[in-house]
């Protein structure tokens, strides 16, 4: 796997929400992924930066294009140092919240992209990667 | 009197000739956007009131009582400079300049007086130094305001209830629906079906960039809240992209009404209100197709 272009965001209020929709949007056109793939990212994308924001008071992301066996895909990995998830299996299902939300963050999101990857530690943060290819699969 | 002060009153002449040199000679001069002899009568303004205002030997202190007019000058400058469409590197580089001026008559006049000569540069710097920093600040601040009466202005025009038929709101939602804004949607539409007596809203997402679990969970309390009231709400502008996206997240949005568009939503509304809507027969154009 290589990793063709690399940036970091950080996101401290609600205000930087939607600049960083906006550079996933980018990223995604930039690689010529289709509306609909385009939208599930962004929609996951924003789930999670939301979570960080809740939970976590915000945190950093990492924004990449990268290349796999002549695949190309966006990857984006959302770092924060919050207070960690203790029950991963819990927070990964449907309709579960501690924030009295919907409860549908992070299994949506999972259910948005291709590959999702989730590790926490209760008291250290959590890192979140997600990764979507160009077309989709 | 200061020494200093005197000095330069007396060669003012010379620095403000040095000073315009420096400026006419930068490849940076603005002669699109001021000219010659604005920027003369302008910065022979300010060198007159900076000379006067150091007459006391005050070369730290820019916010004391002497130093009011300077300031008022320079902020001034800023402001007119930032609605001209100078770049805050060049409007700072304006005072910069005349500090270049001031140390090069110095150093003429002091040749001699090495030590006095390091104290005055030294004086004049951080002077200049003080004044180019709220030149600066001053700059952004002038952007700061127009960036807050943008974001006023923005938050103004953001929900409008609109009155399409008797009975009938719309409500056309632009932009990222955030929990502050929802609740300002949610007033004013609550507050619009309680003045015109309406039992149909429409509320169309056609605007919304990206709907995740949050923004589904604000238009869910919209629409909840509607059906307390006693009328009913319709979803409009739904795109198949966001369709999609719904039914991977898992939002179950299957007991509200939605559509596609804001017509089909309209005619669900007519519909629901039993009214009927029908190409009008007219007597001209059949008159037409007769010739």
């Amino acid at each position: 796997m290589i990793t063709m272009t690399k940036d970091t965001m950080q996101i401290v209020r609600e205000q930087d929400v939607v600049p960083f929709r906006n550079r996933v949007r980018e990223l995604s056109t930039k690689i010529g992924m289709s509306l609909v793939n385009q939208t599930k990212l962004i929609t996951a994308a924003s789930e999670l930066v939301r979570n960080m924001l809740k939970y976590a008071n915000g945190g950093k992301i990492i924004l990449e294009i990268i290349s796999k066996n002549g695949q190309t895909g966006v990857r984006l990995t959302f770092v924060d140092e919050g207070p960690g998830i203790e029950n991963i299996p819990q927070a990964m299902q449907d309709g579960f919240s501690t924030g009295r939300s919907l409860g549908l963050g992070l299994p949506g999101a999972k259910r948005l992209v291709n590959e999702f990857d989730i590790k926490s530690k209760v008291g250290s943060g959590t890192t979140v990667t997600v990764t979507h290819w160009k077309n989709g699969r | 009197m200061n020494p200093t002060a005197q000095l330069l009153k007396k060669k003012k002449k010379a620095i403000l000739e040095n000073w315009m040199q420096n400026q006419l000679a930068d490849e940076s001069l603005r002669e699109d956007l001021i000219s010659n002899d604005d920027l003369r009568r302008q910065s022979e303004e300010l060198l007159n009131g900076l000379l006067s205002a150091i007459e006391k030997g005050n070369f730290d202190d820019i916010y004391a009582n002497e130093f009011e007019q300077v300031t008022d000058i320079l902020s001034d400058i800023s402001v007119t400079r930032a609605r001209q469409g100078f770049t805050p590197c060049e409007t700072t580089l304006y005072v910069l300049s005349l500090k270049i001026a001031l140390t090069d008559v110095l150093e003429k006049e002091r040749r001699d007086q090495p030590e006095l000569l390091y104290k005055e540069v030294l004086q004049i710097n951080r002077l200049l130094d003080s004044l180019s920093i709220l030149t600066f600040e001053t700059y952004l601040r002038g952007r700061e305001e127009v960036i807050l009466r943008q974001t006023d202005e923005i938050n103004e025009i953001s929900t409008p209830v609109i009155r399409v038929w008797d009975g009938i709101l719309a409500l056309p939602i632009i932009g990222t629906l955030d929990s502050s804004r929802t609740q300002v949607v949610m007033e004013n539409l609550l507050q619009e079906i309680v003045n015109t007596g309406s039992s149909i809203a429409i509320l169309d997402i056609s605007g919304v960039p990206a709907v995740d679990s949050l923004v589904a969970q604000h238009l869910i309390k919209t629409v909840s809240a509607t059906r307390l009231m006693g009328a009913e709400c319709i979803i409009s502008g739904i795109r198949a992209e966001i369709a999609q996206t719904i039914v991977h997240l898992g939002i179950d949005l299957s007991n509200v009404k939605t559509k596609a568009t804001l017509a089909s939503a309209l005619l669900l509304a007519f519909n629901m209100l039993a009214l009927e809507v029908k190409p009008k027969k007219t007597t001209v154009n059949t008159n037409r197709i007769i010739k």
